[in-house]
């Protein structure tokens, strides 16, 4: 017998590719990236330096937009149609459910984040590249998705609107990433300690350093797995 | 496996959707659940399926809770409204409700042929859910509450939107698997829990109002026999009073003065069918047209739930 967990997401995964979200989704990302890494702005060319921060930090906001817009769906659309109750009625639990919904969003992520790997190779060329920071930032990325993707699938979880679920998770996201920093840069002491703590931004650029750190690590899968819990306790409530 | 429930109550807010009721299903019994809209049906059976939880009481399937896995893998459920995933092809849809409710892998492959076969969807099979009709659909929703062979099946208005031959086939598809498994079905259409159902439970406001087979109900309902009978050979008058005086006879009424048609009523626990005969044989009168009345279900039905 099938993990059930793994039997969701892979029919989630299957459903984005099916609806030509994925396709859209990969485009955009990967033309975004390669826009801001390649032509425009602090791109590889002007800072004349072998590394992928400026693909770093672009990443950071394309995920930002793209993963509130894949989660949106997961759960509010169940919730409109009616097909929650016909999913939750089978032989699974309310937490192997909202994992595999996690695990579908996050295997999407990884797929687009593996299409970038040719901007690693084509900059590995180009000079000497700092591999261990490449990988930390990579594993940056992967982990604030994750984060993203707890967040919006508790935003999913909470109306039955897709608009209201991606502007939900656009907020609660960017509130995290963006606003908890600017917090901290602007502030002293114990706030600016703490809101530099909760900000997934500083976290990530601590590891994007190439420094990986079990706090940093901790934190982004506590986001996660708190946004998960949540949504699975909203979803018990019905 | 059977489903015993105790002193079962849930309420929305202020309002009890469902009122202390209790009962029991034994396997092999097709129980009908009958009652207006908004009586509590379906809120009985999201809480059989454990899709939401109950205020007070108890569900027992087969002696455990619903809330475990290893129950809800032998429930089938056909939810209200059908509810189904239209944006997937209908066989990936089978193939993934199997997964779910554990089918081996070795025989996933199988068993979505024989439902495809069983719920007649073969025409269909390569086609998205969105692109099905109405009737496609529904059988595709039985097709997804049968497809790992649960003991226990539980039906909310599994014939509703389907026109009178396909409600024809799914009634004796649900009655053909019926003989080994537990089965609940709700619907509005009375002449199906008559045909399909062993058993009928009526439900309103919350509470059972009636429990039994469509006879003791109809029993229970009301004893007096009713008969219309159009009667040749004499005028309204004399007949209406010779057959006021049969013993048998409690009530007659004039349904039709110049056809002679009369509605006569017998007491409680009699016929008076061979009477009337007998009675038109002495007068020489010609007995035209004689029809028993049995009291129907719709009547049974309104009587209990229209209070």
């Amino acid at each position: 017998m099938i993990n059930p967990t793994w039997i969701i997401a892979k029919k989630e995964l299957a459903s984005y590719f099916d609806s030509l979200v994925a396709y859209i989704m990969l485009i955009l990302f990967l033309g975004l990236t390669g826009f801001f890494t390649w032509l425009f702005g602090m791109d590889v060319f002007i800072r004349k330096q072998a590394d992928l921060s400026a693909f770093f930090s672009i990443a950071q906001i394309a995920l930002l937009i793209f993963i509130p817009a894949i989660t949106m769906k997961m759960i509010a659309e169940e919730k409109k149609t009616g097909t929650i109750e016909l999913l939750l009625t089978k032989a699974v639990t309310d937490r192997q459910v909202v994992w595999g919904k996690f695990l579908a969003c996050l295997m999407l992520v990884i797929i687009a984040l593996l299409f970038t790997l040719p901007y690693y190779i084509s900059i590995s060329m180009l000079g000497e590249i700092d591999h261990g920071a490449a990988l930390c930032g990579y594993l940056g990325l992967i982990l604030l998705s994750a984060a993203f993707i707890g967040i919006g699938l508790l935003a999913s979880s909470i109306t039955n609107n897709q608009i209201v679920a991606f502007l939900l998770a656009l907020f609660g996201s960017l509130v995290m990433w963006w606003i908890f920093d600017l917090i901290a840069s602007t502030s002293t002491g114990v706030v600016g300690d703490l809101f530099s703590t909760l900000s997934l931004r500083s976290h990530y650029e601590s590891l994007a350093r190439g420094v990986i750190d079990s706090k940093d690590v901790i934190y982004f899968l506590s986001v996660a797995g708190l946004g998960v819990l949540l949504t699975e306790i909203v979803i018990s409530k019905r | 496996m059977d489903i015993q429930i105790e002193n079962l109550t849930k309420s929305y807010g202020a309002q009890k959707a469902v009122d202390n009721i209790s009962f029991e299903v034994k396997t092999g019994e097709i129980l009908g659940f009958l009652g207006p809209n908004g009586a509590g049906k379906t809120t009985t059976m999201k809480m059989i399926t454990n899709y939401i939880q109950s205020d007070e009481g108890s569900i027992m399937i087969g002696g455990k809770t619903p809330d475990q896995v290893s129950i809800k893998s032998h429930i089938g459920y056909l939810p209200e409204h059908n509810p189904l995933y239209t944006e997937m092809p209908m066989l990936d849809y089978l193939i993934f409700c199997a997964e779910l409710q554990g089918v081996a892998k070795s025989s996933i492959r199988e068993r979505v042929e024989k439902m495809v076969r069983v719920c007649g969807l073969d025409e269909e099979k390569h086609k998205y859910i969105r692109e099905l009709s109405k009737g496609y659909k529904q059988r595709v929703g039985l097709a997804q509450a049968l497809i790992h062979d649960p003991e226990i099946l539980i039906l909310d208005e599994p014939t509703t939107g389907l026109d009178p031959n396909q409600i024809a086939e799914i009634r004796d598809l649900i009655k053909h698997i019926g003989k080994e498994k537990t089965v609940i079905l709700s619907t509005h259409i009375l002449p199906e829990v008559e045909n399909t159902c062993d058993r009928i439970l009526i439900i309103n406001r919350g509470k059972i109002v009636a429990d039994g087979t469509a006879s003791t109900l109809r029993k229970q309902a009301q004893g007096n026999a009713v008969l219309h009978v159009k009667i040749d050979g004499a005028d309204t008058q004399s007949v209406y009073d010779k057959l006021k005086m049969i013993p048998s006879v409690s009530m007659v009424d004039v349904l039709d003065g110049n056809l002679n048609a009369f509605e006569i009523q017998s007491k409680e626990g009699l016929k008076s069918n061979k009477d009337v005969f007998h009675l038109c044989v002495a007068q020489s009168w010609v007995l035209t047209e004689m029809i028993p009345f049995e009291t129907k279900l719709e009547d049974i039905f309104r009587e209990l739930t229209l209070n």
